[in-house]
């Protein structure tokens, strides 16, 4: 298989993910989103880097999945201690920062 | 040959149509356990298409971290905190929303595919000289590049993984006397105070995770709603 049909598919994948984190309210739906997005990016380093020969964007790929994990365990920490004080806040209630 | 580039193209379809499938299911459906599962089904088909392309070990992180890790600590936190019963289309919601999302990531997709058919045409850059992926298995191109190249970032990978468990921890620790202060951040929350049987339910969860506190908390929400 080519590689810009590799290219297309994560693009519609970060889009369908994109336009996910616009429309849903549930934080946790929120970050699986932010998760299809990064794995979207993965699929484009993956493809490049194999129509490269170069392993770096493998290396890159490894890296983004570190920070991903790290992320989430922060993220959801963060979720559980907002939604163990106001239980069934969605992201439009969480409007303490708003002037 | 023929046969390689046809079982090729029929494994990017399938794997293609699993991503997509799962990726709709993400944004579509209005269970948050649903949308886990589908998480996990795009996971799965992204981890297919790494194994076609020739990434076996990140095909292989791919479902453990992701699959076997990340998305059970989701699902566990949904059924930890019991946001699957709490319906989110309980307001209405503006009408402009929609059609400004659904604008905003068309113009997002149409900027990527135009720079990818673009400048994917031509690949410029030169060849790597110390990570070609055609010497050998590439799990042995990968750690020599990972350990030689990259040592440095990958000691930082450790450093930050450190950081997530100390954060973690710290953020779910059972916190010691008011963890609010209820004067500066006031409840007014009207669903709260239209639907009583969600903050009862919410606090049973919470009481069954850390016990007192989360009592007291309860108990001084109640008491600065009633009046």
């Amino acid at each position: 298989m080519n590689q810009p049909s590799y290219l297309i598919l994560s693009a519609v994948i970060f889009g369908i993910g994109s336009l996910g984190l616009l429309i849903r309210r549930n934080p946790l739906v929120m970050f699986m989103c932010v998760e299809l997005m990064l794995n979207a990016v993965n699929l484009t380093f993956v493809s490049l880097s194999r129509s490269l020969g170069d392993v770096n964007g493998q290396i890159a790929v490894f890296f983004v999945l570190v920070v991903a994990a790290a992320e989430v365990v922060v993220g959801l920490g963060l979720i559980v201690s907002i939604l163990r004080r106001r239980p069934g806040a969605d992201a439009d209630d969480l409007d303490l920062m708003r002037g | 040959m023929l046969a390689t580039t046809v079982v090729e193209y029929m494994t990017f379809v399938v794997a293609a149509m699993i991503c997509l499938m799962g990726a709709i299911g993400v944004v579509a459906l209005r269970n948050p356990i649903h949308n886990a599962l589908s998480l996990i089904a795009t996971l799965f088909g992204v981890a297919v298409l790494f194994v076609a392309q020739g990434a076996y070990f990140l095909a292989a992180i791919q479902i453990i971290v992701y699959a076997g890790a990340i998305v059970i600590l989701f699902l566990f936190v949904i059924m930890l905190l019991g946001v699957d019963e709490v319906e989110e289309m309980r307001r209405e919601r503006s009408m402009i929303r929609l059609p400004l999302a659904l604008m905003a990531s068309a113009a997002i997709v149409g900027l990527v595919l135009v720079s990818v058919l673009v400048g994917s045409r031509e690949v410029t850059g030169r060849r790597t000289a110390n990570g070609a992926l055609d010497e050998g298995s590439d799990i042995n191109v990968l750690g020599r590049s990972l350990f030689t190249d990259h040592v440095f970032a990958f000691e930082i990978t450790g450093v930050l993984l450190t950081i997530a468990v100390v954060g973690a921890v710290v953020l779910a620790r059972k916190a010691k006397g008011d963890v609010i202060d209820f004067d500066e951040f006031p409840i007014e929350d009207d669903a709260d105070l239209e639907e009583p049987d969600d903050l009862d339910t919410g606090g049973d969860n919470s009481g069954d995770v850390s016990g007192d506190s989360s009592g007291d908390i309860s108990e001084d929400s109640s008491r600065g709603v009633s009046p």
